[in-house]
């Protein structure tokens, strides 16, 4: 079978139809600003009416470029910053809902990534503490209970042998190992979800693979549902099957790994797969074609498409006057652009 | 903990912290000595002083060391009691009811000065009569000089060295009107031809050779009896010298040390932790708890610190520890809070600590466990640099005479030995020796905080 | 592409540069013996792993060094201009941004938060061209910032009131207002999103297509350094183990590191695998005996105990005992080396 009809296959309608471990409806993330410390003066609209469904065991990338929201995107999630409007329903339960003991034990399920993997790990703390707080967090006071699924984890992320780590403090290791001691810590509880927000953005070439690669197995075996946020397509081939392409803090674009990479619809969608290099003598022989001007201010985002002023396509007295809804141009592949108004509305 | 020691490690390369620390430990060792050796309610009562204490030392005089540095040497105390064994002489013969008692008494004198008081202390034991005493002073050059009849009574004490009749009767065999206390020691060839003339009393010298003096005591009672003590107080005592109470220095100075170390310590240990816990619970939590530890703050940075010290010392209580607590109550809400707010405002948005939240860590955990370590390394050179000031705070309150009454602390000898003129006498050692055990306490604390400060601050390395 | 050329011709030529840096526990061996030389109107593309010494060797062709220089030795030859033997009074005046000129790393950081841009841009003009007048000073800052595509308009604003991309493009234009022959840049679009970066490369194109100015690209982007690449030179461990022409490199590169450094790189199309590199580079505090890499190389065997000398294969040169037979000469050997320095 060729890619494209591998990933397609896998999610079936069968799964789809299995309640989906995370769905996200019209959520809103929108910070307020306040002038001379209590005068209301406008929000920051960070995410704006994003809704996508997360189904189990399927890895997702969220793809865009800085300011575009996912961070933001990623916070609420997480339930670290609170939704000025929409849900975030994780099987079936808004996590905001049911006090602290609720999101307390929405928190055991979801694991968390994070882009510094040395600013991820508390220097202070020894490798065998770290990996021991989300345990005691959990409630495990079995102190060999613990030191059990310490070393466990760390044979998971291939940081063997474990005992040699233990008593490490994280500048002691490398930037690919602090990054599998972030990633073992995510997983020690057994979650069902795991959030990667940029994990190897921050390490060298040489190790990103690796990284990914660990990533990938792990998914795999575990079943796991996975987030993954980053701003380099280049990366998201090797470990998600599907991709979400954000901009201005909203989702514009929802297909499969293939598809976006070989038909993408979206005008910004192909700006971004023409930004990126393989590495290519040809490369230096001619200019890039790139949309000018850069992305809007979250404030006052310009009204309609976020992307018209940017975009070769634009239709006049359309794009730039109203916000276009999903359209839906193949199974499982949605566009959130006027371009493709003769189909289907998502 | 393991984080902590590699830092410790460091220091071996700072010279300026080994001999910092070198300093500490003799002094925290000098501490602990000075409480073992001395346990506080005797320490209390030797510095109360009252007479029976110290009366054994002479007022007011240099410790024995300055004798290097002179040329002419001044005596040490010649202490002779015939309650102690051999020292001396004793003949007993009974006389009708009761015994004659003979106490001979004899000491070498070699010193350059004259000794600046001479005493006999009498311990009489009687039924009904007082025991009836001849006493005798015989010179190195075979000169006989009577000191006088008398009877005694319990704690009788004759001043030898003022005595009106030994007087006369030196004038008559030296033909000059000297004090007794020199003109008992002198030596004849010293004194000036001219005898019209005032005496120059310092270009007299004392005759260095065996001195002897016969006390001769009659008793009435078959119990009765007498002991004498002679006391020719010396020019120097002890390792530190004597105050105006002929209290031995090394009491106080040693006592000091342990005073010094404790308010010190204890002062900057608890303020550095409650600043730096308010300032990170403030932080942590943010608004209206931030708003008000910050207001307090303020407010608390405007109020005048020594005037309200002096006024509780004067009002409440100048004991050490009321004058501890007022000092922390007012200290904590300084500018530690504002700088410590500063660095924990940056480190609240570190990864790890969103990490932390996202793993269910509640607020106390992060503040306790995650902010407050990556900030415990920068407390510690803080904590070490501020005791020295600490220090002088007591020393300076004990000075102006806010101190702490009963204790034996620097600052006091200070102010002692300012209320006593010292400096306008000469007793230079009165002042310095306290000085300069506060000078060294203040050198060691900021040699080795300014090395800890390069080691834990990267940013002032020499790289 | 063999230092044994005339100098004069070429933009840059590099002969057997060190530098050391002394640090309270030891030398830092960050550029050990690099050679090699870049024609006119050329971008050479210094890629390597952090902590390889590619900054260093940035710092060394600038002469923008720390103060715990150990050890700073070799030739360099700029524009023709042999430019170790000056002193630091006359390298500051005809060399440093007369003929070479630097975009440091986070150079979006290097801008001066209280001035001006257009101050900022103005002050290497003004500092090395003097007499200029203020008009035709005003006149080329226009020029220049309209060339990297910044809007006239922001010339009156500060630093902050601008995205990371319109910075980095004011600190090229810094770099390029004097002309210089050679420009090097330190991971000049690390921390920017990809169509920024694409943009700032077309820039960098631009300059080099119509000023004709050459470059030193320093960075650890396999993928993204071949926008602007006519030559590779590949570090390792403060060693050069490969210097080619991009097309030969990126068809098929000759050193063991290389070949693994491009299968370690994410591509967007093709089926292949990913390959990575176990291990990590040795510090420069200590570097190995023998070849540097040897000890991760899946290719070592008994020789590579021995550092390697530079072999010359074609115009192509490779540091690696596997060449060898194939090579056309030895261009830098250890052993002389060693000779040189005792």
């Amino acid at each position: 079978m060729s890619e494209q009809q591998v990933q397609e296959a896998a999610f079936s309608p069968a799964e789809a139809q299995d309640q989906p471990l995370l769905s996200v409806r019209h959520l809103k993330i929108w910070y307020e600003l306040k002038r001379f410390g209590f005068l209301h003066a406008g929000y920051v609209k960070a995410v704006d009416d994003v809704t996508f469904d997360l189904p189990r065991g399927e890895a997702i990338a969220v793809v865009g470029e800085s300011g575009c929201g996912k961070s933001s995107l990623m916070k609420a999630i997480l339930g670290l910053v609170h939704p000025h409007d929409g849900q975030i329903l994780f099987e079936g339960k808004d996590i905001w809902e049911g006090g602290n003991a609720a999101m307390r034990e929405y928190r055991m399920k979801v694991g968390y990534v994070q882009q510094d993997p040395y600013g991820a790990l508390p220097p202070f703390m020894t490798i065998r503490r770290i990996l021991e707080e989300p345990l005691i967090l959990a409630g495990i006071k079995d102190k060999e209970e613990r030191m059990e699924r310490v070393i466990r984890s760390l044979e998971e992320v291939k940081v063997t042998p474990p005992s040699d780590f233990l008593n490490k403090y994280p500048h002691m290791l490398s930037g690919g190992q602090q990054q599998r001691v972030v990633i073992a810590r995510a997983l020690i509880r057994n979650p069902k979800m795991l959030i990667a927000d940029e994990p190897v953005s921050m390490l060298d070439a040489s190790v990103r693979v690796e990284i990914l690669k660990l990533l990938d197995e792990v998914q795999q075996e575990r079943h796991l549902s996975v987030i993954y946020i980053t701003h380099d397509l280049s990366t998201v081939r090797y470990f998600s099957k599907r991709i979400f392409v954000m901009y201005a803090g909203k989702l514009i674009e929802k297909a499969s790994t293939y598809e976006i990479l070989h038909n993408p619809k979206h005008p910004y969608s192909w700006a971004l797969l023409n930004a990126i290099s393989d590495p290519l003598a040809e490369n230096a022989t001619k200019l890039r074609d790139i949309p000018p001007g850069e992305p809007p201010s979250l404030i006052t985002p310009p009204p309609g498409c976020r992307f018209h002023p940017r975009c070769q396509k634009a239709i006049q007295g359309l794009c730039e006057v109203e916000v276009p809804p999903h359209f839906s141009v193949a199974p499982n592949h949605d566009v959130a652009c006027w371009l493709y108004r003769e189909e289907a509305e998502a | 903990m393991g984080f902590l020691k590699s830092f410790f490690r460091e220091l071996r390369y700072y010279p300026s912290a080994i001999v910092g620390t070198l300093i500490i430990l003799a002094l925290l060792s000098l501490a602990v000595y000075a409480v073992v050796a001395i346990p506080y309610h005797r320490a209390v009562f030797l510095w109360r002083g009252t007479s029976d204490v110290w009366y054994r030392n002479p007022k007011m005089v240099p410790p024995e060391w300055v004798n290097y540095f002179r040329s002419k040497k001044l005596p040490t105390t010649v202490d002779l009691d015939s309650r102690q064994q051999g020292l001396v002489q004793r003949n007993e013969k009974k006389l009708g009811k009761g015994k004659q008692i003979d106490l001979t008494y004899t000491f070498n004198y070699t010193a350059d000065e004259f000794p600046p008081e001479v005493v006999l202390y009498f311990y009489p034991t009687y039924a009904s009569k007082q025991p009836f005493v001849s006493g005798e002073w015989l010179t190195p050059d075979g000169r006989k000089i009577r000191l006088g009849n008398f009877s005694v009574t319990s704690g009788y004490s004759f001043h030898v060295g003022q005595d009106k009749d030994i007087a006369r009767r030196l004038r008559r065999m030296l033909g000059v009107d000297i004090p007794p206390g020199l003109g008992l020691f002198v030596d004849p060839a010293s004194l000036p031809k001219d005898t019209s003339q005032p005496v120059d009393q310092k270009a007299l010298r004392p005759l260095k050779g065996r001195y002897t003096v016969h006390i001769s005591a009659i008793t009435f009672g078959p119990q009765d009896d007498i002991q004498a003590e002679l006391l020719v107080y010396g020019g120097v005592h002890g390792i530190a010298g004597t105050d105006h109470l002929r209290r031995d220095l090394t009491v106080g100075l040693l006592w000091g040390a342990p005073v010094a170390m404790a308010f010190g310590l204890i002062s900057a240990l608890v303020i550095g932790l409650a600043t730096m816990i308010i300032a990170a619970v403030g932080v942590w939590y943010g608004g209206v708890v931030d708003d008000l530890i910050q207001r307090i703050t303020e407010i608390n940075m405007v109020l005048p610190f020594l005037p309200i010290l002096i006024m509780v010392g004067i009002f409440v209580s100048r004991s050490l520890w009321m004058i501890m607590l007022v000092t922390i109550a007012l200290s904590i809400f300084g500018a530690g809070i504002k700088s410590y707010r500063a660095m924990f405002l940056q480190l609240r948005e570190s990864p790890y600590i969103e990490a932390a939240q996202a793993y269910g860590a509640g607020d106390g955990r992060i503040i306790f466990l995650y902010l407050i370590p990556r900030i415990l390394p920068m407390l510690i050179p803080g904590f070490i640099s501020a005791i020295p000031s600490f220090v002088f705070l007591e020393a300076s309150l004990a000075v102006l005479g806010i101190g702490d009454p009963v204790l034996p602390t620097w600052g006091k000898i200070i102010q002692d030995a300012q209320a006593n003129a010292a400096l306008y006498k000469g007793l230079y050692y009165w002042i310095l020796e306290p000085s300069v055990l506060l000078m060294v306490t203040g050198l060691g604390f900021a040699l080795l905080g300014f090395a800890l400060d390069r080691i834990f601050n990267p940013r002032l390395r020499q790289e | 592409m063999v230092p044994s050329d005339d100098p004069r011709d070429k933009a840059l030529v590099v002969e057997d540069l060190v530098l050391y840096f002394q640090l309270t526990h030891g030398i830092v061996q960050a550029v050990d013996h690099v050679s090699f030389s870049l024609d006119k109107n050329r971008a050479v593309v210094v890629i390597g792993e952090s902590g390889c010494g590619k900054t260093s060797m940035g710092k060394a062709l600038t002469r923008l060094l720390p103060r715990n220089v150990n050890r700073y030795t070799g030739k360099v030859f700029i524009d023709g201009v042999e430019t170790m033997g000056m002193d630091d009074e006359t390298y500051r005046e005809q060399v440093r941004w007369v003929k070479i000129s630097q975009v440091p790393q986070a150079a979006m950081n290097a801008l001066n938060p209280v001035l001006k841009l257009k101050d900022q841009v103005l002050e290497p003009l003004l500092l090395h061209e003097k007499g200029i007048s203020m008009e035709d000073a005003m006149e080329r800052v226009h020029a220049v910032f309209d060339f990297v595509g910044v809007p006239d308009g922001f010339i009156e604003r500060y630093p902050f009131e601008l995205s990371g991309g319109m910075r980095q493009r004011v600190v090229i234009a810094m770099a390029l207002i004097t002309n210089p022959a050679v420009i090097v840049l330190d991971e000049p679009t690390s921390a920017l999103d990809v169509l920024t970066q694409a943009n700032i490369y077309n820039v960098l194109k631009r300059i080099k297509w119509e000023k004709g100015t050459s470059f030193v690209l320093i960075t650890h982007d396999v993928a993204t350094s071949s926008e602007l690449a006519d030559d590779v030179l590949v570090m390792y461990a403060g060693h050069m183990m490969e210097h080619s022409a991009a097309e030969e490199f990126f068809a098929g590169p000759l050193h063991p590191y290389a070949k693994m450094l491009m299968a370690a790189v994410p591509k967007l199309y093709g089926e292949d695998e990913l390959q990575f590199i176990p291990g990590k580079p040795p510090s420069l505090l200590n570097p190995p005996t023998g070849c540097r890499f040897a000890d991760r190389c899946p290719l070592a065997f008994e020789k590579c105990k021995l550092e390697p000398p530079t072999y010359r294969l074609g115009n192509r040169l490779v540091k690696c005992w596997l060449y060898e037979k194939e090579a056309d000469e030895i261009v830098s050997s250890p052993e002389a080396l060693a000779g040189v320095s005792a």
